[in-house]
């Protein structure tokens, strides 16, 4: 890679981090993991995605907002490339992309993602009072990468980043 | 888009894709009918939501189609410009939702085969496929774990769900059998690695299958008698009114975006 394009290709990736997720907004597509690559051939730029969940309806939007934000970054023609492995799990969060979930009333995904904590006896710590008295309401969210649970020592209910 | 119906040369590859695509289309369109219409609002969400990831797992294998395929097609052509006798589906994602316990016992019987079948492809020698696979097999194992506790909350439950439950299973036992049937197209990718040998993953569909049935306080059906076809494209009458409704806006505004 040129110094130029390693320039270009450092610009378009601080351009890209910026992007948030637009149904949990108070994330970066670089704290969620799903920004992957940010490459430059011959010029022009591609940016790496990867969903979450193999339906997540966010995609096209963050695609979108990534190639607004490199426009606005003076890089106008962006591709953006969506891949899928390796798969994302949530592993792939950020520390800081966990404490700024918990900041925002959701419960971080607690421990490595495996079958085992999948299928596993849950602990989820309310992200509202920090007790570990919690129960799961209900395994599917408002959104696919979250489940309902409530606290029963401060009678909140929260969502909860599922372990997968 | 044209108006026509599409008419493409099928390599043994993609009809291997597209019935891998097509079981879960159809599963998600049929389980989307749930929603605003489940018996409470978290189940109203659930099945929302297992639908939306088997569109989403439906789209990459559509999207992967239309790569192989060539000539410029897309993944929206092959999921909304064939007609009946083209989709490759198993008969048993087409059957109507019945009663709550209807869609439980369908969702328990196609997840305990797609769940290890996944898995199995993530060794795939084709790539795409198995990262595909990678990426679905944690949600399809997250619908056989919800489906399975409610199978066991059904049939452990009251005379009416333990009737309804075992009713279902009755039903829908006879479309398990085509999961397991490999047509020689297929027989080919499987020894080439491709493709994952169902046959193999039969022990423990069957092991995965008795343990919820066992706390179900259900058995497995004595039937042996087996459906098939639908891999081939003979379906039931359900599909086509299935196609009716999902294919309606771009059959009549062919081409139609927003």
């Amino acid at each position: 890679m040129t110094p130029a394009d390693a320039d270009l290709a450092r610009r378009a990736h601080t351009a890209a981090a910026t992007v948030c997720d637009p149904e949990i907004p108070v994330l970066t597509i670089a704290d969620l993991g799903v920004l992957r690559d940010v490459t430059v051939e011959d010029g022009r730029v591609e940016v790496a995605i990867t969903p979450t969940y193999s339906g997540c309806p966010a995609m096209d939007v963050i695609g979108i907002e990534v190639q607004t934000a490199l426009a606005e970054a003076g890089i106008p023609d962006a591709r953006v490339r969506l891949v899928l492995s390796p798969a994302w799990t949530t592993d792939w969060m950020t520390e800081a992309g966990k404490r700024k979930l918990a900041a925002y009333g959701i419960a971080p995904p607690a421990r490595k993602a495996s079958r085992r904590a999948l299928f596993g006896e849950e602990q989820v710590t309310c992200p509202h009072c920090g007790s570990a008295a919690t129960e799961k309401v209900s395994e599917f969210g408002s959104t696919a990468c979250k489940a309902l649970w409530r606290c029963t020592a401060c009678r909140e209910p929260f969502d909860s980043f599922k372990c997968i | 888009m044209p108006t026509t119906s599409l008419s493409h040369t099928e390599t043994p590859l993609l009809a291997g894709i597209l019935a891998l695509a097509d079981d879960a289309l159809i599963l998600g369109h049929r389980l989307s009918e749930w929603c605003g219409h489940a018996p409470m609002l978290e189940e109203d969400i659930a099945l929302a939501n297992i639908a939306l990831d088997c569109v989403g797992q439906a789209r990459s294998f559509y999207a992967y189609a239309a790569e192989v395929a060539g000539g410029g097609l897309t993944e929206d052509d092959f999921a909304y410009r064939r007609e009946v006798g083209q989709y490759r589906n198993c008969l048993l994602v087409e059957q109507p939702n019945g009663d709550f316990a209807g869609t439980i016992v369908r969702q328990v019987l196609i997840s305990a085969f797609v769940d290890p079948y996944y898995r199995a492809l993530t060794a795939s020698r084709d790539a795409t496929l198995a990262a595909i696979a990678a990426k679905a097999e944690k949600e399809t194992a997250y619908h056989l774990r919800h489906s399975g506790e409610w199978l066991i909350r059904l049939g452990d439950g009251t005379d009416e769900s333990h009737a309804r439950a075992r009713a279902a299973l009755d039903e829908l036992w006879p479309y398990t059998g085509e999961l397991f049937e490999v047509d020689p197209a297929e027989g080919a990718l499987i020894e080439a690695g491709t493709l994952p040998d169902p046959r193999a993953l039969r022990a423990e569909f069957d092991a995965t299958l008795d343990h919820i049935l066992g706390e179900a306080t259900l058995t497995r059906p004595a039937g042996t008698w087996m459906q098939g076809g639908g891999r081939a494209g003979r379906h039931s009458e359900h599909l086509g009114f299935i196609l009716a409704d999902l294919q309606y806006l771009q059959r009549a505004h062919p081409g139609a975006t927003w």
